[in-house]
C-alpha cells in the first residue's frame, strides 16, 4: 500500500481493470453497470466490489459521477489504484469509498475476482484464500 | 500528510458529516499531490457553477451539502449557464432553468458571494503579495499566481469548496515552490490579443505546473487575460514566470510555425454565423474599449457580449450598454461562452471569437465550428 487517501475497512470480490477508466460517460450512475463498449469491464457492474484500475482519466466532473453512484447505492466497496488522479479521489472523498493506491506489483499480484479485505488503520489488504 | 489534532477530529467525523466531508477531500487531494500538511488561505473562487457541467449529480450534490455546509472564507462563484434577466430569449427548457437556480440557491444558502465571475481578479480587492487563496477555474488560478502576487494551485471545484468550508488547502505544488520546466520565447512580431491567447495555450501543453516566459513586451488586461485563458485551456500548468530563466533550462520558440499549428487546431471555420466576446468575461476596460471602437458602427450578425453583473451595473450608468445594445449586440452577465448553453448546434454551424479558450468549448463542448479573429478584425469585418 501506497498512499491512503480515503480511508475505511471493507471485504469483497476483486473487479480488476487494465485500462483506466473514466466515471463521467462509462459507467452508468443508476446501476453501477459499465455501459462503454470499448472498456473491458463493459457489462460488469462496479456494484460491492473492489474495484482495482491503473487511475481514473477524463474530466473532473466525474468525480459528481461517483457520488451519484454511491448515492444510487452501485458503488464499490473500495477502490484501489496505481496512480491516485484527482478525478477519483476528490470523487471518492465526496462519496466516502476507500481509495488506496499500490505499487506496480501489488497491481500485478492482485487476481480478479479473489477475495480480499483492506483495513486503512492498520494499512493491510490481504487476499483470502 | 502530517495533520493536527483539531483536523484529525474532524476528518473523523466529530465536526460533523459536512466538516467530515470537506476534510477528506482536502486530504485525499493533499495525498495525491503529495502535501505535507495544510495551511490557511484567505480567499476561494469556486467553479461547478453552471449546471450545464456538473448536471444532476452536481446539483443533487450541492442541494443536499448546502443544508448545513458554510464557508468561512471569502468565497466568490463562476459564471452559471444564462442570465436571468434574458434567459426568455434563448431556447433553454425549464428545468435547465429550475436546476440552475438551484444550484445558485444552494451556493448562496453556503454565504457564497453570488459573483457569477470568471474574472475575479478584476472585479475583487486583490489581497497582499504572497496570500494563499483556492482559485478553481483555471484562467483565473493562473492569472492570480502569474500577475495578482497570489498563491493558488489549479483547484478542483472540490477541492475549492473544501477549502471554503475548513479556510485551508494543501500545502503542495505551486503553493510551496515554483520550478518551470521550460522556457518559452516568445517570436511573434505585432501580437493582438489571439496571438497571446494562442501563446497561452502553446505554453499549457508544454507546462508542467509553472513556465518561464520570455519577449513580451507590454501587454493591456485584454491580452493578459486571453494568455490565461488559453493556458488554463490546455493542461494543467498554472503560473506564468516572466523572464529567460536559468542557462540550464530547456529553451523553445513560439514563432510563426508554431502560432499556425494552434490556429489551425482551433480554426476550423472561415465564418462564424455569430459572434461571441468573452471568456474570460469582459471587465470594464474592455467595456470601455468595445464601445470606442463600434461608435457609429453596428453588427451585420448577432454578437453575443459576456460580463459579470458588477461589470455590466457599472457599465449601464457610464452608458457604454445602451451604446453596446445600439450596436446590435446582447449582453449577458453572470455567464459565459465556456461551455454556455445559449449556443446549440442545431441553429448554429459557426462561432467567430477572439478568444482561444471560448474556441476550445465551443469545438469540444458545443460541438460548433470556430472562425478566430482578433477583436479589430471582427469589428472591421462585421460591423459597418
Amino acid at each position: 500500500m501506497n498512499k491512503i487517501l480515503v480511508s475505511g475497512k471493507v471485504e469483497g470480490i476483486v473487479l480488476k481493470s487494465n485500462d483506466p477508466i473514466n466515471f463521467l460517460g462509462t459507467v452508468d450512475k443508476k446501476t453501477g453497470i459499465i455501459s462503454d463498449k470499448k472498456h473491458p469491464l463493459f457489462e460488469k457492474a462496479i456494484k460491492d466490489t473492489i474495484l482495482v484500475f491503473p487511475s481514473g482519466v477524463g474530466s473532473s466532473v466525474g468525480a459528481y459521477t461517483i457520488y451519484s453512484i454511491k448515492s444510487n447505492n452501485a458503488a464499490p466497496l473500495a477502490m484501489i489504484c496505481k496512480k491516485a488522479d484527482l478525478t477519483v479521489a476528490t470523487g471518492c472523498a465526496l462519496a466516502n469509498i476507500p481509495l488506496i493506491t499500490i505499487s506496480d506489483e501489488e497491481f500485478l499480484s492482485i487476481k480478479n475476482g479473489i477475495k480480499m479485505s483492506l483495513d486503512t488503520d492498520s494499512s493491510t489488504l490481504s487476499v483470502h484464500q | 500528510m502530517e495533520l493536527t489534532r483539531d483536523e484529525e477530529s474532524a476528518l473523523k467525523g466529530e465536526q460533523g458529516e459536512t466538516m467530515q466531508m470537506a476534510y477528506r477531500i482536502l486530504v485525499a487531494t493533499g495525498e495525491a499531490t503529495d502535501a505535507e500538511k495544510l495551511i490557511p488561505i484567505e480567499w476561494a473562487h469556486l467553479s461547478g457553477v453552471n449546471y450545464n457541467t456538473i448536471g444532476d449529480a452536481g446539483e443533487e450534490l450541492l442541494s443536499s451539502v448546502s443544508k448545513d455546509a458554510r464557508v468561512i472564507v471569502k468565497t466568490t462563484l463562476n459564471p452559471m449557464g444564462f442570465d436571468i434577466d434574458n434567459v426568455s430569449n434563448y431556447k433553454l427548457d425549464e428545468n435547465f432553468i429550475s436546476k440552475q437556480l438551484s444550484i445558485k440557491n444552494s451556493y448562496e444558502t453556503m454565504g457564497v458571494i453570488p459573483s457569477f465571475s470568471c474574472i475575479p481578479y478584476e472585479i475583487f480587492d486583490i489581497p497582499k503579495n504572497g496570500t494563499q487563496v483556492a482559485f478553481a477555474e483555471s484562467n483565473a488560478a493562473i492569472h492570480a499566481n502569474s500577475y495578482d502576487n497570489l498563491k493558488t494551485n489549479k483547484e478542483s471545484a472540490f477541492s475549492a469548496l473544501a477549502s471554503a468550508i475548513v479556510g485551508k488547502s494543501p500545502y503542495s505544488s505551486l503553493r510551496k515552490e515554483d520550478t518551470p520546466n521550460i522556457t518559452i520565447r516568445m517570436k511573434v512580431k505585432n501580437p493582438n490579443e489571439l496571438t497571446y491567447g494562442m501563446l497561452g495555450f502553446y505554453a499549457g501543453k508544454l507546462g508542467d505546473t509553472s513556465v518561464n516566459i520570455s519577449g513580451l513586451g507590454e501587454m493591456d488586461q485584454r491580452q493578459s487575460k486571453a494568455m490565461c485563458g488559453g493556458m488554463g485551456t490546455s493542461g494543467t500548468c498554472a503560473k506564468f514566470i516572466f523572464g529567460e530563466g536559468d542557462s540550464n533550462i530547456e529553451k523553445i520558440d513560439f514563432d510563426e510555425k508554431e502560432m499556425q499549428n494552434v490556429h489551425d487546431e482551433l480554426n476550423t471555420a472561415e465564418k462564424g454565423d455569430l459572434i461571441t466576446l468573452g471568456s474570460p468575461q469582459l471587465g470594464l476596460d474592455e467595456i470601455s474599449d468595445l464601445t470606442a471602437k463600434l461608435k457609429g458602427r453596428s453588427f451585420q450578425k448577432r454578437c453575443m457580449v459576456f460580463l459579470p453583473r458588477t461589470v455590466k451595473e457599472q457599465a449601464q450608468k457610464i452608458g457604454y450598454i445602451t451604446e453596446l445594445e445600439r450596436a446590435g449586440c446582447e449582453i449577458l452577465a453572470d455567464c459565459c461562452t465556456c461551455l454556455t448553453p445559449l449556443i446549440s448546434k442545431d441553429d448554429v454551424d459557426a462561432v467567430t471569437t477572439n478568444s482561444i479558450k471560448g474556441a476550445f468549448y465551443l469545438k469540444n463542448s458545443n460541438g460548433v465550428d470556430v472562425n478566430l479573429k482578433s477583436l479589430k478584425q471582427i469589428v472591421e469585418d462585421e460591423t459597418r
